[in-house]
C-alpha cells in the first residue's frame, strides 16, 4: 500500500490486508467521484463491460468470493442461479442493511467510499443482466444515503450510471431505498417485501428464492455492500489472482468488526483464514483490557453461536484433525464453522471475565424479541418467551428448570421458521445454555423452583396438569 | 424402477408407496391418502403464506450419489432408499417430488406440532369458557391431539386490544387471534377489500383494521368462517348457542340464481346461523352477508301461521279443508282461460311440476313467474335474484319467464281473467300488479309464507313453508341441479308448498299420485326431458351438472385463473 497515507491514529494494523477498506481513513481522501478516478476508478467497470457477461460470472466464481452478508454463500454460484430461459426483468439489489449486532463495516464503505461500491454494483448489474438495481440502506444511515445519492448522481454526470454506460448498450440505473428501522429487512426476502412497500415478512423459501422469483416475482440477485466492493476487485485482479489470497475456499479478505472487551475495538481488513483469533484480539486490538481474561468470544455477529475461551475444538477430518484452542482458530468461514459457530457478517465481540452471561443472554434476547417480525409461531412467540426467562434470571426471579425451558424454547424455534431469523435468535440461547450452563444456574433462585411466578398461567394450567 | 407416467410422482407417505401428479402440496397429498396434517394458516382458496409452522413435516430423498461411488439400489418395490432430513419442513407449501419420502407422525412431526401448540397458547387468554368457538376451534382440537397437556410458561401474557369492531358485522379479539393471516388474505385476494393487517413487531403483533375504514364488505362475515380461532366473531350469532347443540342442515341458499351452498345451524326448530359449504362449482368457500343473514324473518311476527278466508272483506283463520274446499268451489265456476297461475322462481322445481299439474288440470292457459332481477356483483351475487328460474324454464316450459305478466294484467284488466292463484309471490310488491287490479278478480288465492300487502288482498291465504322448512331441487345460474333440505318446521299450520298443490289438486277432484318430493322427482325425470334417467339420490350434497347455460360465476372464474397460476390450490 505504497503511498498511502491515513488519519493520524489510524493507520492500519501491519497484519491487516486492505483491498475494501483501502481508503478508509485515508488521509486527503474524500467520496467525490473525482479523487475516486484518479485511482482508477471506474475502470474496471470500463473493462466489465468489454467482457463477456458469462466470462464475468466465470471470474467471480472463480475467486471463490463468498458472500459477506452472513451467509457466505459463493457470489458467482448464486448469480447463476438465475433460471436460463427467464423473459422477466432481473433486478440487483445491495443489502446495506447492516443491522446484526456487532456488525459495523457496510456503513465505512457507504460513508467515506462510495463509488467503489457503485463500481462493483454496476458490474455485478452487467454481470446478471439487471438494468435496475436497488441499494437497501437501514433507516439509522441517513447520512449514508446523503453521500451515496450524491455519488449516484456524480457516476450518472460521468456517464457510469444511465443509458447507453460507456457506449456499451448498457443501461442502468441505482436507486437508493431507506428502510424504517427494522433488522428483519437485512433478511432478503423481507428486504424485497420492504422494497415492495409491505411489511418486511420474509417469504417461504421454496418457493420464493429471489434468484428465481425475487423482486415483483422476478429474478433477483441479493448480495451485500461489502460482497459487491469485492467484485470490482476481482475484474481487477482476475479471479485466479484473487482467490490466491485468502485460504483455500475461504478467498479474498474481509472485515472484521471487534467490539467489546479489546483495548482497541474496530475494524480490520484481513486475508480471510491468514490471522487467527488471538491475533484478532492481541494484536490487532492491543489485547484484553488490563487484569482481564478472556470469558467469551461471539466470532460472527451476534447470531453467531458463542464460544468459550476455555474450549478446545476438533476441526478438520481423518488426518486433517487437528484440535484449537479458542486463540488459534483461524479467522475464516469454515473453521469457525466446523467450531460450531459462523463467521457471519464479521462481528467479533469479545468478552472477558467480569461480564455475566445471564446478562449478556439477557441483552441479546432483549434484542432478538424486539426484532422478530412476528410472522412465524415459534420465533414470534419463542423470542419473547425467552427474553422473559432471561430478564427473570438477571432480576433474580428465576429458578434452575427456567434454564431448562429457556433451553426448549430455544429448540422448538431452530430449524422450524420461516426465515433464519429464527437459527439468529435461538442460537445465542441454545449455544449460551450449552456453554454456561453452571453459570446460568447459579443466577436461578432454587427456592423459586415452585413458587407461582405468574397466576395468570398457573390457573390457566391448573386443568391441564395431572 | 416401474414405469411412471411424467406427470406423476412416487411418493412415499408414513411408509405406504403413492403416485400423485407433479405440483401436489404435500398437505394435500397427505390428506388424500388419510394422513391428514394439523394446519392453521393454510386455505386450499388463499395463498400459502407458511406461517403458522403447524404444518411441519419430516422428509426425505434418495441419497444423491457422489461422482463415481455405487449407486443405491432400489428395493423390491423398485424404490431407492430414502435419507431423511433433519430439518422438517412445511406440508402446506411445498410440493411432491419424485421419490420423496414424507412422515407425518414420526417424532420430528409429534415434536413440532407440540412445540407449535404450546407458542400458540403461551400468549393466548385461554378464555374458551367465553368464546363462540368453543366446539369448532382448531386450537382446542390440536391442543387435545397434539398438545403437550401442560405449559412451561411463566410469564406474564402479552395484553392486546379485545372486543374490537372491525366493522359492521365483525368482532375482534386481539388475543385470541393467532396470526394465521387468513382474514388478512381473504380481504386482499378475494373481497378485493385489503382493509386488514398486522401492525407492531414479534409477539405484540395485532390484526387491525386500517384507520379510518372498516371491514364492511359484503363478504366480511366469511372471514368469521375461516378464522380458526375465535379471535373474529360475528356481531349476528355471538353468544347466541353453542355449536355442539345445533343440529346442521346441508342445503342451498336462494337469494340468488347462484344456489350458493350452505350449512344451517338449528337448534329445535329455530336457526341461528348460515355459513357456506364448500362447493368448488358454485361458491367455492364463500357466501355473501346479505344472503347469510337473511334468515331472521323465519321465526319472525309476520309469519302466517294458519289458512284464512275472507268473509265480509276480514280474513278469519280457518282449517286447511276449508280453505282448499272455497278454492274449490270457486274454481269450479270459472273456465280455464278465467283462470291464471303466477308461480314463482322461488318455488322448487317439484313444486312448479305440481304447479304444472295444476294448471292441466284447470285447464289454465296463463301461467308465469315473477323475474326478480337485479345487479350481478361481481363476486357471487347473480343478477337473476331468483334461484331457480332454470328451473321454471324446463320444468313450466316457459321460453321467457315473465313475459307473460302483460297479458295477464291486461286481461284482467279486460275481465277476462277472474281468478289468481298465486304462489309464493307478491304480486303488488314484485309483480308489477296493483291492488287496484287485483281488487277487479272474483278470486284470489295466495300462498306465502309471511302476511304481506297480496295476502292482505287475497280471497284465500294458505301458509307456505319457507326454504328452510321444506325440500326439493332448484337448478342454478349454471345449469346445475342441486337439492335444497329442511332444515326446520314451519311454525302452527304451514304446509310444504308441494303439499299444498297436491291438495288442492285433490280438492279439485284431481289426483297427482305422489307422496313425497322424491316421488315428484321421479316423475320430473320421467317427464321432463333434461331430467332424463335421473335418480333423487344421484344429486348428492354437492348437486350436479344439468344443462349448459353459458353463464359463469365471476368469483369462481378469479378462482381458476389463480389456481393456473399456482397460486392457489383451489
Ligand atoms: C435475520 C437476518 C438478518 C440479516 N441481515 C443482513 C444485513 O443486515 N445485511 C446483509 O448483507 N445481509 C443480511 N442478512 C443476510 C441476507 O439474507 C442475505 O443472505 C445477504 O444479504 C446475501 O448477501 P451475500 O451473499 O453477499 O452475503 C440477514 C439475514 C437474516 C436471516
Ligand atoms: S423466523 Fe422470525 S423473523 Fe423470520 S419470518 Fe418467522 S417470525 Fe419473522
Ligand atoms: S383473526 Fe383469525 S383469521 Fe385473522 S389472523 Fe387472527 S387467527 Fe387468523
Ligand atoms: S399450515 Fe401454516 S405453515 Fe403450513
Amino acid at each position: 500500500m505504497g503511498g498511502i497515507t491515513y488519519q493520524s491514529g489510524r493507520a492500519p494494523h501491519a497484519k491487516e490486508h486492505r483491498v475494501i477498506f483501502r481508503n478508509i481513513d485515508r488521509a486527503g481522501w474524500d467520496t467525490s467521484i473525482d479523487t475516486y478516478r484518479k485511482e482508477g476508478g471506474y475502470e474496471q467497470l470500463k473493462k466489465a463491460l468489454g467482457m463477456e457477461r458469462a466470462a464475468i460470472i466465470e471470474e467471480v466464481k472463480k475467486s471463490g468470493l463468498r458472500g459477506r452478508g452472513g451467509a457466505g454463500f459463493p457470489c458467482g454460484v448464486k448469480w447463476t442461479f438465475i433460471p436460463p430461459n427467464n423473459t422477466k426483468p432481473v433486478y440487483l439489489i445491495c443489502n446495506g442493511d447492516e443491522s446484526e449486532p456487532g456488525t459495523f463495516k457496510d456503513r465505512y464503505i457507504l460513508h467515506q467510499d462510495p463509488h467503489q461500491l457503485i463500481e462493483g454494483m454496476a458490474i455485478a448489474c452487467f454481470a446478471v443482466g439487471a438494468n435496475l438495481a436497488y441499494l437497501y440502506l437501514r433507516e439509522e444511515f441517513p447520512e449514508a444515503a446523503r453521500i451515496v445519492e450524491k455519488a449516484i448522481a456524480e457516476a450518472h454526470a460521468n456517464g457510469f450510471l444511465g443509458k447507453n454506460i460507456q457506449g456499451s448498450g448498457f443501461d442502468l440505473e441505482i436507486y437508493v431505498h431507506r428502510g424504517a428501522g427494522a433488522y428483519i429487512c437485512g433478511e432478503e426476502t423481507g428486504l424485497i417485501e420492504s422494497l415492495e412497500g409491505k411489511r418486511p415478512y420474509p417469504r417461504i423459501k421454496p418457493p420464493f428464492f429471489p434468484a428465481a422469483m425475487g423482486l415483483y416475482l422476478c429474478p433477483t440477485i441479493v448480495n451485500n455492500v461489502e460482497t459487491l466492493c469485492h467484485v470490482k476487485h476481482i475484474i481487477e485482479m482476475g479471479g485466479d489472482e484473487y482467490a490466491k489470497t485468502g485460504t483455500k475456499n475461504n478467498t479474498g479478505t474481509r472485515i472484521l468488526c471487534v467490539s467489546g472487551d479489546v483495548q482497541k475495538p474496530g475494524y480490520f481488513e484481513v486475508e480471510v483464514g491468514k490471522v487467527t483469533m488471538g491475533e484478532v484480539i492481541n494484536d490487532l486490538c492491543g489485547g484484553l483490557r488490563p487484569g482481564r481474561k478472556l470469558r467469551a468470544v461471539i466470532p460472527g455477529g451476534s447470531s453467531a453461536k458463542v464460544l468459550r475461551a476455555d474450549e478446545i475444538f476438533t476441526v478438520g477430518r481423518g488426518d486433517d484433525a487437528r484440535k484449537l484452542t479458542i486463540w488459534d482458530i483461524p479467522m475464516d468461514f469454515d473453521t469457525l464453522a466446523a467450531c460450531g459457530s459462523m463467521a457471519g457478517s464479521g462481528g467479533v465481540i469479545v468478552m472477558d471475565d467480569s461480564r455475566s452471561m445471564s446478562w449478556v443472554l439477557n441483552n441479546l434476547n432483549n434484542f432478538y424479541a424486539h426484532e422478530s417480525c412476528g410472522q412465524c409461531t415459534p420465533c414470534r412467540e419463542g423470542s419473547l418467551w425467552m427474553k422473559k426467562i432471561t430478564d427473570r434470571l438477571v432480576a433474580g426471579k428465576a429458578s434452575p428448570s427456567d434454564i431448562d425451558t429457556l433451553y426448549g424454547v430455544a429448540k422448538n424455534i431452530d430449524g422450524r421458521t420461516i426465515c433464519a431469523f429464527g437459527e439468529a435468535c435461538s442460537w445465542p440461547t441454545e449455544s449460551f445454555v450449552e456453554k454456561f450452563r453452571d453459570e446460568l444456574v447459579a443466577d436461578a433462585k432454587p427456592s423459586l423452583e415452585s413458587a407461582i411466578v405468574n397466576p395468570e398461567t398457573l390457573t390457566a394450567a391448573a386443568g391441564l396438569c395431572d | 424402477m416401474s414405469e411412471v407416467k411424467p406427470d406423476l410422482v412416487d411418493v412415499q407417505i408414513d411408509g405406504v408407496w403413492h403416485r400423485f401428479p407433479k405440483g401436489t402440496r404435500l398437505i394435500e397429498a397427505c390428506r388424500q391418502v388419510g394422513a391428514e396434517v394439523p394446519h392453521y394458516c393454510y386455505h386450499p382458496k388463499l395463498t400459502s403464506p407458511g406461517n403458522c409452522r403447524m404444518c411441519l413435516v419430516e422428509t426425505g430423498m434418495p441419497p444423491r450419489s457422489a461422482p463415481g461411488a455405487e449407486s443405491p439400489q432400489p428395493d423390491e418395490s423398485g424404490h431407492l432408499p430414502i435419507v431423511w432430513m433433519p430439518r422438517p419442513v412445511i406440508a402446506c407449501a411445498n410440493t411432491v417430488a419424485p421419490n420423496m419420502g414424507v412422515r407425518t407422525t414420526s417424532p420430528l412431526a409429534e415434536e413440532c406440532r407440540k412445540g407449535v401448540m404450546e407458542f400458540l397458547l403461551a400468549n393466548h387468554p385461554l378464555d374458551c369458557p367465553i368464546c363462540d368457538q368453543v366446539g369448532e376451534c382448531t386450537l382446542q382440537e390440536y391442543s387435545v391431539e397434539h398438545g403437550k397437556g401442560e405449559s412451561r410458561f411463566r410469564e406474564q401474557k402479552v395484553k392486546k386490544p379485545k372486543n374490537v369492531a372491525v366493522g359492521p358485522r365483525v368482532r375482534l379479539d386481539d388475543e385470541r387471534c393467532i396470526m394465521c393471516s387468513r382474514c388478512i388474505r381473504f380481504t386482499d385476494e378475494i373481497a378485493d377489500d385489503p382493509v386488514l393487517g398486522f401492525t407492531d413487531r414479534g409477539s405484540h403483533t395485532v390484526l387491525t383494521v386500517y384507520p379510518g375504514r372498516e371491514l364492511a364488505n359484503n363478504y366480511s362475515l366469511n372471514t368469521v368462517d375461516i378464522c380458526p380461532v375465535g379471535a373474529l366473531t360475528s356481531n349476528d350469532f355471538r353468544f347466541q348457542m353453542r355449536v355442539w347443540f345445533m343440529r346442521e342442515t346441508d342445503t342451498i341458499d336462494v337469494n340468488c340464481a347462484t344456489g350458493a351452498n350452505i350449512t344451517v345451524f338449528s337448534r329445535q326448530n329455530k336457526i341461528y346461523r348460515i355459513v357456506p359449504r364448500r362447493n368448488n362449482d358454485v361458491n367455492s368457500d364463500w357466501m355473501p352477508d346479505s344472503h347469510r343473514l337473511n334468515f331472521h324473518w323465519i321465526d319472525s311476527e309476520a309469519r302466517l301461521t294458519e289458512p284464512m278466508v275472507k268473509e265480509h272483506g276480514r280474513h278469519r283463520a280457518a282449517t286447511w279443508s276449508e280453505a282448499l274446499a272455497k278454492t274449490a268451489e270457486k274454481l269450479a265456476s270459472l273456465s280455464g282461460s278465467e283462470i291464471a297461475v303466477i308461480a314463482s322462481a322461488r318455488m322448487t322445481n317439484e313444486e312448479l311440476f305440481l304447479v304444472r299439474h295444476l294448471v292441466r288440470q284447470l285447464g289454465a292457459t296463463q301461467i308465469d313467474i315473477v323475474p326478480r332481477m337485479g345487479e350481478g356483483d361481481g363476486y357471487l351475487i347473480s343478477a337473476d335474484r331468483n334461484p331457480n328460474t332454470n328451473g321454471a324454464r324446463l320444468v313450466l316450459g316457459l321460453a321467457r319467464p315473465g313475459d307473460g305478466l302483460d297479458r295477464v294484467r291486461s286481461e284482467i284488466e279486460q275481465g277476462r281473467i277472474k281468478a289468481v292463484l298465486c304462489f309464493q309471490e307478491n304480486l303488488v310488491e314484485d309483480g308489477g300488479f296493483s291492488p287496484e287490479l287485483l281488487g277487479k278478480l272474483d278470486f284470489l288465492l295466495a300462498s306465502y309464507p309471511l302476511a304481506h300487502s297480496t295476502t292482505g288482498l287475497a280471497d284465500v291465504v294458505l301458509p307456505g313453508a319457507c326454504w328452510a322448512e321444506k325440500s326439493g331441487t332448484m337448478v342454478n345460474v349454471t345449469g346445475r341441479l342441486q337439492r335444497l333440505n329442511k332444515a326446520v318446521d314451519g311454525p302452527g299450520e304451514t304446509r310444504e308448498p308441494w303439499e299444498i298443490l297436491r291438495d288442492l289438486i285433490a280438492s279439485l277432484g284431481g289426483d297427482s299420485g305422489v307422496t313425497s318430493v322424491a316421488e315428484i322427482f321421479r316423475q320430473i325425470a320421467a317427464e321432463v326431458t333434461e331430467f332424463k334417467g335421473l335418480a333423487w339420490g344421484q344429486i348428492g350434497d354437492l348437486g350436479l351438472p344439468l344443462i349448459e347455460t353459458g353463464e359463469t360465476i365471476p368469483a369462481l372464474e378469479r378462482e381458476k385463473q389463480r389456481k393456473a397460476a399456482g397460486l392457489i390450490v383451489g
